[in-house]
Parts: C-alpha cells; sequence; structure tokens
C-alpha cells in the first residue's frame, strides 16, 4: 500500500479527563480569565454596588463598611476579588495587544502569559499587604 | 457559510466581538482615572468620596462604566452558556436569567448614583 493510502487512525481522547490535560500557561491564563470573569459577574458586580451604596449612604454606614472588613476573613474575600479584577484587567491588554497582532509567535506569546500571572499577582499582593 | 443558526447563537457578527474589546478599554480607561485620583490625593477617604459622588462629571464617567461593565459581563456570561450549556431550553433561561439581573444591576446602579441626595 503506498503511503498516502494507508488509512489515517488518530489518537484521539474519547472523554476529557481533567486532571490529565496539562494546559500550557497561555492556556492557563485564558481559563483563569473566564474564571475570574464568571466570579467578577456573579458576586463581584453585586458586592461592588452594594458597597459602593453603602459607603454612601451615611459617615455611619462607611464606618460600620469598615468595620465589617476590619475581619480578616472579609479581608480575604476582598483580596479574591481584587485578585479576579487584576488578573482580569491584565489578561484582557495582554488579548487586545494580541488583536493588534502584537506578541503573537508562540516565544513573545508564552512569555506576556507568566507577564500576565505574574504581574496580577504582584498587584494583588501589594493590595493585600496594604489591607492588613 | 452558517448554515445552521441557534435562537440562542451570536447572531454570527462582528459586533459583539467588536463591543466586548470597546467596553474593556473603557473600563480601563476609568479604572486608571480612579486609580490616579487616588494616588494624587494620596487616598481617599469618606469626604474625598462623598465629593466625588457629587460631582456630575464623575456621576456620568460611572455610570459609562458600568453600561460597559453589564454588556460587557452579557458577552462574556453569553460566551461561557454557548461554550458549556448545550440544550436550547436551559441555556436560554441562563441567559434570560442573566440579562434580567444585569437590568437589575442597571437600576441599582442609577439609584445610587442619582438616587441619594
Amino acid at each position: 500500500m503506498r503511503l498516502l493510502e494507508r488509512p489515517v487512525v488518530k489518537r484521539r481522547p474519547v472523554y476529557l479527563d481533567l486532571p490529565r490535560i496539562r494546559l500550557p500557561l497561555p492556556g492557563i491564563v485564558s481559563i483563569l480569565h473566564r474564571v475570574s470573569g464568571a466570579l467578577l459577574f456573579l458576586a463581584g458586580i453585586p458586592l461592588l454596588l452594594a458597597g459602593v451604596g453603602c459607603s454612601l449612604a451615611s459617615p455611619d454606614s462607611c464606618a460600620q463598611l469598615k468595620a465589617a472588613f476590619a475581619h480578616p476573613l472579609a479581608k480575604l474575600v476582598l483580596v479574591g476579588f481584587v485578585w479576579a479584577y487584576l488578573h482580569h484587567f491584565c489578561a484582557g491588554i495582554r488579548y487586545l495587544l494580541l488583536d493588534l497582532l502584537k506578541g503573537i509567535e508562540l516565544a513573545p506569546a508564552r512569555r506576556s502569559s507568566v507577564v500576565v500571572l505574574a504581574v496580577s499577582l504582584a498587584l494583588t499582593l501589594i493590595v493585600g499587604v496594604r489591607l492588613w | 457559510m452558517v448554515t445552521r443558526r441557534d435562537a440562542v447563537g451570536a447572531h454570527y457578527g462582528l459586533m459583539d466581538w467588536l463591543v466586548q474589546r470597546l467596553t474593556a478599554v473603557v473600563m480601563a480607561v476609568y479604572t486608571l482615572l480612579v486609580l490616579g485620583i487616588a494616588l494624587w490625593n494620596g487616598g481617599i477617604d469618606y469626604p474625598l468620596w462623598r465629593l466625588l459622588f457629587a460631582n456630575g462629571a464623575f456621576k456620568l464617567a460611572t455610570f459609562v462604566f458600568m453600561v460597559a461593565l453589564l454588556y460587557h459581563a452579557w458577552i462574556g456570561m453569553r460566551d461561557i452558556f454557548m461554550d458549556y450549556i448545550k440544550p436550547v431550553g436551559v441555556r436560554l433561561t441562563l441567559e434570560a436569567a442573566c440579562v434580567i439581573v444585569l437590568v437589575g444591576y442597571l437600576g441599582w446602579t442609577i439609584q445610587i448614583l442619582w438616587g441619594q441626595a
């Protein structure tokens, strides 16, 4: 049988085994962009509106809000949302640059995904330290 | 060539793709604006916070930010539903719930910005 006529048998996975999937770094940035976006929609927006509304209502309600966020658990949740916003922000800027055809080669795209992960975590750390 | 159109599809246009990017830029600019105000004043205390939200231009900028955010959230959530939720009925229900919630958030935003003295 000639080479071209040989039947092509591709070994494709018949099911998705999530723990066995090893995402490359840009893939990790991508799925975290989606997860952080969903998190911001489900809880981030209502918390933001509730927080801003409460803080503006009166000096007392503003002080109460501050007191509520003195609790370590509340601070931890807040830092979580800060990370979600910062990751979504940094990854979003990366996507805008990719749309403008900046850094679309494999090596720069990998590098920029590391930058996104590092910068968003570093900024989250700075905010976290300032909160505590 | 699109041969099959879903009632809950993306309408196969460039519009949403473009809007997702434009709203992202609007939000990024607003975020940097607020960050700039905070850094310029060495933090934001309660009197400055009240002063900011008493300013018509800042209220308007905040409103534009929120509209951008809600539209951006709609496209993002719809993309997620389109990727993971296959039954049309379930997807339509989730999308409808999402729109209702987002319109509610818009009302809440207007209440906060213009409802209080």
